[in-house]
């Protein structure tokens, strides 16, 4: 498996840390009450098809990415800097 | 029997090998399988269940019945494929699955126990009773079933992992694949051509074919010798590309000294290549079908191609009366091949009725092999036709239900192949494989002629697609006779007619499955086993589904498909973990003090990828308690140095940096003045503790942080994860300087005096009071200190860079000598640290939270943190939690464990009453006795109880008593002094 | 007084050929990483260029002047090489010495990318990754700067503490390489 590091290119899947779904990147605001926390540290959707996860370049570049793929035909369709989607949703 | 004039070996060049002790004579370019049958053994191994004598069936790779060992002791290979296997000078083969010999096996008694051996046997026999499976069942299959055995010994050979990298990678050197590469190494494209066999050309090297005017193998080695010229090409022979894996990932094994007697440990046996091609073209040609029919696996009787391959490469004749059975034309060309040799053909038995002899042989139309003899060997066969039965004196058979497209590699990302009805066998479905053209036989082409055209044309597919032009390549003249077939699955009849060679399985068990209702293909085969031996049913797949549709009545398309799954071709453990044996398993990290350390004698131990010492035994010290005890007296009452580079040391920088560390700690960094150092607590978003350690202000804007150990790598990751993702606005940069620094305690109550004695300024209590951090200097060296303590002394850590730590660690131990004192280890180091309460991750292991450790209130309330939130929740601040409290043995037994649980006085030790473990356990010689750590529910409202210490697994029990965790020194009094 | 006496990683270590590549250690002098702050790209480019003649890597690439090299090294960093760096970087940059955090050594020879092609994942066809290009990646099990110093040397960075398993690993790959001939 490979994944296309936005900085480096495509890399070899042994180059990567995977931590998991991308609702890590909307941590609530403390006060967001029991659910959302609930929501943002254990519940995950694990529907077959598409999905975005994040992971990091680790023995790359140590960029946090978020990687589109599809776990049903494994393709991977894309990624992104973890810290750009954050800058522009801000 | 070697036929004159024949083949394309070096017959100059003999070459000896053994097999089962006897020395055998064979040529350079042979398999053993060709070697043996050109010294006329066609007995080379016993079959799987029924131990019944088996020969050589094919000459390739899918070879299930000539299995053998080679090597001794740790250098043992079993289930070596005779077919496979080159002879060199000194090789030795042995036989496996016999016993006493290979030719009086006393386990083919099996053979005539089969009534009862068969389909479902093991689920039907040995249900019951229950408890003789393990004992009397199992044993007795073990022993009697089987293949080769591996040697129980260390492996003694060297396996190499490696990557490569292409633009296209072409599976298989036969015609559709050299042409394949040719075309798309002239348009420019980087190529690797990719070929199991030691010879490139595939079938050409086995056929009597001419291309362009020359013989086959020559065509195929003029084209070879062209693409060597080529630096855009690599060419890799013995290479069998064995699994497809995501994004253009192909999983490879190359042969490399399989051929060669060279074991020296540096020249690998074998190279397993992970290989990323943007595209990839599949030539991996077609493997012929047997046909079943009774006792159809006598040794002789072999798949029609393969005949004519010892005869065209090898220039083996494997008997000197040949038959040939055969469903197609193709197969009349090992009869006019012979013939051509001057080998006796007895006689081609056609099933088809319609057809005409293409040379002057005896023809049989519309005719079945029903039936052979031979113990061990093929001596007759017997007819039958609408004439009659006739029984026909042969030593070989050569048989051909047709051809299967090796479709395998296809199915491997989940892939169905699609039935075609012409042939009678399945395709690749078009797309199963990102950027994978498939071509040539394996696509169901089967003259040379479209084998040529169609790797032209993949290599058009796969050029243009990697945005380049294709050059044109004259397409050569070849052979382009249709493929004329009829399909017979199996001979109808009484008796065993075999179907799947290696696990022998029968027609007869087929059908049994499909009487018992296993009627789906996946059912069938387990029942049966048919395709679960190591060749995963190359010979077999195809003719049992179609036997299973003929039962269930059902087209072989509705019957289906099993999966085939990577390896093609069975690959050693040893291959796929190349490199990561012994040293290779892991990285060592090795600190600067390790020379000296070891030159002290200290027995090191691994801390994640560190090696620290456990302690420095000096004369006459028998245990390694009085090496500690000594050592923590030098800490107590002189000094002691111990190297702590191994902690991690992350470099934090920026404007933001304070307001970071904010986020990331629970207690308040902003706050740290210039100068100083504080130790903080660090939890997971979820709210339990994820590491602790210290960090040093330098500047304003610049910090340096402590991790353990363990978390170094892990707390880096979190801190890139929080500046990338949580808090991209933060201005801060990261950098580990763990490796960067060389850093020693220096720790007991002459530690000032001893650093006085170095440093190149003066310290004092006013400038450098306890939790104080600057720069110093050693004989103009600049280095950092810190004077911190995880010993409950009086204490500092110095650091310098790396290069002098070797020196420092010296120039330290040195001192301490002098002084009462010298250098202590990790258990050492373990006993103050328990003495005082302070934790480790034996104690923060991710199930407890700040408040179970005594830390709630290092929780800072004036700000977010990560973790807050979590651990807020309820029960996380329940009183009746297990939190962190000290333990000593009050009872008869005085001795504690780590692991041991805890229950009130007067309960049963079950996990019921559970009141909680010990964490960390140490004997103290400062106070004389045995000191734990460890959880008790309800924590601080047990202090003085009795309770009852049950270590189940080493059979330890006491009574302790519940204490405060710092039994040393509470006031802290010494650390300050 | 004492005399600290400095050693290298390697200490000690003789250059190994086998077949036709050569291990060595490479003394790479000061070695300074550099993370530009938020938006001081520009500024830290200028200087960088008055202070040492160089530019800024771009990402998978080094720059050099004379014995002295920039090097990326990860994201919005990389290393200054071979000489100290102007302190007047600190303005727009965090600098952190590393002087003494690396093994560095040099794998030179005709199979040099052949031995690398037994330890990392990473694609060093001589078209792909051409001399002065530079990546992180993984070598065995150990986190690595790899960067092609000319047509067949390539210098070769990990963690200091590591540098017996750089030997190992290599020295195997090496001994395979050599014995194809």
């Amino acid at each position: 498996m490979r994944l296309p590091c936005p900085i480096c290119g495509e890399r070899d899947i042994r180059e990567f840390y995977y931590q998991g779904a991308d609702v890590a990147l909307n941590r609530p605001a403390p006060d967001a009450g029991d659910d959302a926390w609930q929501d943002y540290v254990y519940l995950r959707d694990n529907q077959p098809g598409e999905h975005r996860d994040l992971w990091q370049h680790e023995s790359g570049c140590g960029s946090w990415i978020v990687v589109s793929r599809n776990t049903v035909t494994h393709e991977v369709s894309g990624a992104k800097l973890a810290k750009e989607i954050k800058r522009t949703k801000a | 029997m070697r036929v004159a004039g024949k083949g394309q070996i070096d017959q100059s060049t003999p070459i000896s090998f053994s097999f089962d002790g006897i020395q055998y004579r064979g040529f350079a370019g042979d398999t053993v399988a060709s070697a043996l049958l050109a010294n006329d053994i066609r007995l080379m191994a016993r079959s799987f269940k029924y131990h019944r004598p088996r020969g050589v069936l094919t000459a390739g790779s899918e070879e299930p019945n000539a299995l053998m060992t080679v090597g001794r002791d740790g250098a043992t290979d079993p289930n070596v494929r005779a077919t496979v296997q080159e002879i060199y000078e000194g090789l030795e083969l042995r036989s496996q699955n016999a016993w006493p010999s290979l030719e009086y096996d006393v386990m083919a008694v099996n053979d005539l126990a089969s009534p009862f051996l068969g389909a479902g046997f093991y689920y039907k026999t040995f249900m019951w009773p229950r408890a003789f499976w393990e004992r009397v069942y199992e044993p007795i299959i073990r022993r009697a079933a089987g293949l080769g055995a591996l040697s129980g010994k260390k492996q003694s050979d060297k396996y190499e992992r490696a990557y490569a990298h292409c633009d296209v990678l072409v599976i298989g050197a036969g015609p559709t694949g050299l042409m394949a590469a040719l075309r798309a190494a002239n348009s420019g494209a980087d190529v690797i051509l990719a070929d199991e066999d030691s010879v490139m050309g595939g079938r050409l090297n086995s056929e009597s074919f001419e291309v362009d005017g020359q013989a086959g193998a020559d065509w195929a080695a003029g084209i070879v010798a062209q693409l060597r010229e080529m630096n855009n090409v690599r060419l890799m022979t013995r290479t069998t590309v064995a699994g497809v894996y995501d994004q253009g990932t192909f999983g490879a094994l190359e042969r490399v000294n399989h051929h060669t007697s060279v074991r020296d440990g540096k020249a690998p046996l074998e190279t397993f290549w992970r290989i990323v091609a943007k595209q990839s073209i599949l030539a991996a040609g077609a493997i012929e079908r047997p046909i079943a029919f009774q006792n159809n696996d006598r040794p002789g009787i072999m798949t029609a191609g393969a005949v004519r391959s010892y005869l065209n490469r090898w220039g083996v004749a494997p008997g000197k009366a040949i038959t040939v059975f055969a469903n197609n034309d193709d197969a009349h060309r090992t009869a006019m091949d012979m013939q051509a040799a001057g080998v006796h053909v007895a006689a081609v038995i056609d099933s088809r009725s319609n057809v005409q002899a293409l040379g002057d042989y005896t023809l049989i139309k519309g005719a079945h092999v029903c039936g052979t003899t031979g113990r061990k060997g093929l001596e007759t066969i017997t007819v039958r036709s609408s004439a009659g039965t006739q029984s026909i004196s042969t030593d070989c058979l050569a048989m051909s239900g047709g051809w299967n497209p090796t479709v395998h590699l296809t199915c491997h990302m989940n892939g169905r192949p699609m039935w075609r009805e012409d042939i009678a066998s399945f395709v690749p479905k078009e797309g199963t494989i990102p950027n994978m053209t498939v071509a040539g036989a394996c696509n169901g082409d089967f003259s040379t002629h479209a084998c040529l055209g169609a790797g032209l044309e993949a290599a058009a597919k796969a050029v243009t697609a990697l945005g380049k032009t294709p050059v044109e390549i004259d397409m050569p003249q070849a052979e382009d006779t249709a493929y004329k077939m009829e399909p017979l699955w199996a001979v109808p009849g009484k008796g065993r007619a075999w179907v799947d060679f290696q696990n022998d399985v029968s027609v007869k068990d087929v059908k049994q499955a499909a009487f018992e209702n296993f009627r789906s293909v996946e059912h069938m085969k387990r029942y049966t086993t048919q395709g679960m031996a190591t060749d995963q049913g190359k010979n077999s797949n195809v003719t049992a589904l179609a036997l299973l549709a003929d039962a269930t009545g059902r087209g072989i398309p509705e019957t289906g498909t099993t999966t085939f799954r990577p390896p093609y071709s069975p690959i050693a453990m040893a291959a796929f973990g190349a490199g990561a044996e012994g040293k290779g398993f892991a990285p060592e990290r090795k600190t600067t003090s390790h020379v000296a350390t070891i030159e002290d004698g200290a027995p090191m131990m691994e801390a994640g990828l560190w090696y620290r010492p456990s302690y420095f035994p000096i004369k006459g010290e028998k245990t390694w308690r009085q090496s500690c005890d000594r050592e923590v007296g030098y800490v107590r009452n002189a000094v002691g140095v111990c190297d702590v580079s191994t902690l991690g040391k992350i470099d934090i920088q920026g404007p933001d940096a304070a307001e970071l560390l904010d986020f990331v700690y629970t207690n308040m960094f902003s706050s740290l003045k210039v100068g100083r150092v504080r130790y903080g607590l660090m939890l997971r978003e979820d709210g339990y503790v994820m590491d602790d350690g210290t960090t040093a202000r330098l500047s304003e804007t610049h910090f340096v942080m402590t991790t353990t150990t363990a978390a170094a790598g892990a707390v880096m990751r979190y801190l890139e994860f929080v500046t990338q993702v949580l808090r991209p606005e933060l201005d801060v940069r990261l950098m580990s300087v763990t490796e960067q620094w060389a850093q020693f305690a220096v720790a007991g109550p002459q530690s000032r005096e001893l650093l006085n004695g170095l440093l190149d300024q003066t310290l004092d209590n006013e400038t450098w009071p306890f939790m104080a951090c600057g720069d110093v200097s050693i004989s103009g060296v600049q280095g950092r200190l810190f004077r911190i303590s995880f010993s409950g002394e009086h204490a500092y850590e110095i650091a310098v860079p790396a290069r002098y730590g070797d020196s420092l660690f010296r120039t330290l131990t040195a001192k301490a000598t002098e002084m009462g004192g010298g250098p202590y280890g990790v258990e050492a180091l373990n006993v103050l640290r328990i003495e005082k309460g302070f934790i480790t991750h034996a104690e923060i292991h991710g199930r407890v939270t700040a408040f179970d450790i005594g830390m709630g209130r290092m929780i800072s309330a004036k700000k977010d943190c990560i973790g807050k939130t979590m651990a807020a929740r309820d029960g996380m601040l329940d009183e009746d939690r297990e939190r962190l409290m000290g333990f000593k043995p009050v009872g008869a037994v005085k001795q504690l464990t780590a692991g041991a649980h805890l229950y009130n006085e007067g309960d049963e030790a079950t996990a019921e009453f559970d009141k909680g473990y010990l964490t960390s356990v140490a004997f103290s010689p400062t106070l004389g006795h045995f000191m734990a750590l460890g959880f008790v529910r309800g924590g601080p409202e047990r202090l003085g109880d009795r309770l009852r210490m049950v270590d189940h697994m080493r059979q330890i029990e006491t009574i302790v008593e519940v204490c405060d965790p710092v039994v040393f020194d509470p006031k802290g009094e010494r650390t300050r002094g | 007084m004492v005399d600290l006496i400095a050693k290298t990683p390697m200490d000690g270590f003789v250059p190994l050929t086998l077949g036709n590549v050569t291990l060595s250690e490479m003394a790479a002098g000061p070695v300074t990483s550099i993370s530009p702050f938020n938006d001081t790209g520009k500024d830290l480019s200028a200087a960088l260029k008055t202070a040492h003649g160089m530019t800024v890597p771009a990402a998978n690439r080094s720059t050099a002047k004379a014995s002295a090299r920039a090097i990326w090294f990860g994201r919005e960093q990389f290393i200054l090489m071979g000489c100290e760096a102007d302190q007047g970087l600190a303005n727009y940059a965090a600098l952190t010495d590393q002087s003494d955090g690396w093994t560095v050594v040099t794998l030179k020879g005709a199979g040099a990318a052949d031995v690398l092609a037994r330890v990392t994942p990473l694609d060093l066809r001589s078209h792909v990754f051409k001399k002065g290009h530079t990546a992180r990646s993984d070598l065995m099990h150990m986190a690595s700067s790899i960067t092609r110093t000319g047509d067949d040397t390539f210098m070769i960075m990990v963690f200091r503490s590591m540098a017996g398993t750089l030997l190992h690993d290599l020295q195997r790959a090496m001994e395979g390489l050599a014995s194809r001939g």
